[in-house]
């Protein structure tokens, strides 16, 4: 232990005396073997590291960059233009219905998942035979591909689909023939329960993880004192994890504003655009009609606003943590 | 087990009937696709609808197979998938040795950078990923495809690694290095091999998450010799909503999720590993 701290503290000193350019180069040299070994880590990083500079870093950079211009693939015809791209989207009805409709599928899908997921956890908590059996059926969807299940709700929400079978012809609640798909709201219905049906087993198994770690002595004890089953979970359950909803939470918020795959391939955006999410609002931007620059500017907004929610819940949640804590 | 039942668990039967209810919603849409999959167009639309194809037929798989190019989409998703694989946990892996094993300036600063990528969303940085490719005259080539989804693996399989990496005691490390081994051969020989269930987590959601990947693919090919499964899948759904022959479709599906299904089942100790050890959203 004492040696791995030594070598360490030795190799931070080699590290920062290289790099600040000023040594005689005698007595790094001997050391440089050690476990801070000069030039080494950096060797071992090159690869990686350059790769992400230049495919996720610059790229990054370039997006804002991008969002000032009004871009075209030919660099000489490329204009900057200032905020023009923001001014543009904060004056177009269709960001906006874009925007409210990331929100909307954002809100009805995480709730769900949270609700839902964490209510299947509750239940499969107890180690039984059935246990794995379920664990693995929750979880299948999570592991297929967005293309094919989003195919296969197309098709179970098309009108003479199974769905339409089973609400009007099986349950009659309806009269079976929802054309789900052509209407903003049904067909918004339609990809959020796609979103949910996907990601809950994602939910279930963090939550489950989390569960093991809810003291059981302690939920005894608050039985014995008549605590009813909601208190318990309350003031037992809820405080043991805190951690895992959190991570949960904000998880599923990043992931629902940046839904994209499914609303494409299940309406392409239609009926007349109407079930634009912002993604496939700036898809259609930068790919269809070519403008990129504008394209850019959307992808920034959503990065903001994504960012903003996640300090914002952050925020919430450490206080609301400090107060369940006492 | 009684005491708890005392205490007011629920009783064992509603319990099941409620998750029988849940795994069913789950798992009819699956049964519904395979069972759609042996349908001729005719028999697609019935109603009631049938779970058991009758008559059942395989000539969607015949199609399927038979159609320009499947086999050549299909080879394509498994080169991508793999080469991306490996060169992303070659390259990550050896990120996380140097965060995991050496002090250096920089470091935790380097390493939150490259945390980044864990927040940044894919698809976010399609527009000058897709410049960047046109740049690099990597546009429609299996070669773009390989270096972004290995760019958009490294953040977390870097991170997942370190965490690997910094289990093993640090002691076997200095016990080499008494020996006179070298860094490289320290995480060859020894690193590697003793983090190998890390490598499998990362192994298996690297490959699963290129052989389902759609977006890039569909934003940086578009020609058959150089389009992936997902592509292929998309294409047989085609755009229009009436003609869609979806027998064939989920033909195709079937084919792409049957072989990522039994990854699963089979890894599935990978799978929950990854999922607390980090943060793996699938």
């Amino acid at each position: 232990m004492t040696l791995t701290t030594l070598g360490e503290s030795l190799g931070a000193d080699v590290a920062g005396h290289v790099s600040a350019a000023s040594v005689p180069p005698a007595r790094p040299r001997r050391r440089r073997s050690s476990t801070g070994g000069g030039l080494v880590p950096y060797l071992f990083l090159a690869p990686g590291a350059t790769l992400f500079a230049l495919t996720v870093l610059y790229p990054t950079v370039q997006a804002f960059q991008m969002s000032f211009f009004d871009w075209k693939l030919v660099a000489s015809a490329s204009k900057f233009i200032g905020f023009d791209n923001y001014l543009r989207a904060l004056q177009d009805d269709h960001f906006w219905l874009a925007l409210s409709n990331s929100g909307i599928y954002m809100v009805f899908t995480v709730v769900p998942q949270i609700v839902i997921g964490l209510a299947i956890a509750l239940l499969l908590k107890r180690k039984s035979p059935t246990q794995p059996l379920f664990r693995v059926l929750f979880y299948l969807p999570v592991v297929t591909s967005w293309v094919v299940v989003s195919l296969l709700f197309r098709f179970l929400f098309s009108d003479a689909g199974l769905i339409n079978f089973t609400l009007g012809d099986f349950l009659h609640l309806t009269d079976g023939s929802t054309p789900w798909l052509a209407d903003r709201w049904t067909a918004l219905l339609a990809i959020c329960a796609l979103g949910v049906w996907k990601g809950i087993g994602w939910s279930m198994m963090i939550f489950l993880a989390a569960l093991q770690g809810v003291p059981a002595a302690l939920l005894e004890a608050a039985a014995m004192d008549g605590a009813n089953r909601w208190q318990r979970f309350r003031a037992v359950t809820v405080p043991a994890i805190w951690p895992a909803l959190l991570f949960v939470t904000v998880m599923l918020v990043i992931g629902g504003f940046n839904v994209f795959v499914s609303v494409y391939l299940m309406t392409g955006g239609g009926p007349a655009g109407r079930t634009e999410v912002l993604l496939t609002y700036m898809y259609k931007q930068a790919f269809e009609n070519l403008d990129f620059g504008y394209g850019s500017a959307i992808a920034v907004l959503l990065t903001v606003i994504v960012f903003i929610l996640s300090v914002v819940q952050l925020r919430v949640f450490r206080d609301r943590n400090g107060e369940g804590a006492l | 087990m009684r005491s708890h039942s005392r205490w007011g668990a629920l009783p064992a039967a509603f319990r099941i009937t409620l998750l029988s209810v849940g795994a069913l919603i789950m798992i009819v849409p699956f049964l519904y696709m395979v069972s759609t999959s042996f349908k001729t167009s005719t028999y697609v639309f019935t109603n009631p609808p049938e779970f058991i194809p009758s008559p059942a037929t395989t000539a969607n798989y015949e199609q399927a197979f038979a159609t320009e190019n499947f086999g050549r989409f299909f080879l394509n998703s498994l080169i991508v998938a793999s080469i991306s694989t490996a060169i992303s946990l070659l390259v990550s892996s050896m990120m996380a040795y140097a965060f995991a094993r050496f002090t250096f300036r920089g470091k935790e600063a380097i390493f939150r950078v490259m945390l980044l990528g864990l927040m940044i969303p894919a698809i976010m940085l399609i527009i000058p990923q897709f410049i960047l490719a046109k740049n690099l005259h990597l546009l429609d080539s299996l070669a773009g495809l390989v270096l972004f989804y290995v760019a958009g693996s490294l953040s977390l399989n870097t991170f997942l690694l370190r965490g690997f990496f910094e289990s093993i005691p640090a002691e076997l490390d200095q016990a080499m290095q008494v020996d006179g081994a070298g860094a490289w051969r320290r995480y060859w020989r020894l690193a590697l091999p003793l983090a190998k269930p890390g490598l499998a987590t990362a192994t298996i959601f690297t490959f699963l998450a290129c052989w389902d990947e759609f977006t890039l693919a569909l934003t940086l090919t578009n020609s058959p010799e150089n389009q992936t499964l997902p592509i292929a899948i998309k294409l047989f759904a085609g755009s229009g909503n009436n003609a869609v022959q979806w027998g064939l479709v989920f033909a195709a599906s079937v084919i792409a999720v049957v072989p990522v299904i039994i990854v699963f089942l089979v890894f599935q100790r990978y799978f929950v590993q990854g999922l607390t050890s980090g943060a793996v959203k699938g």
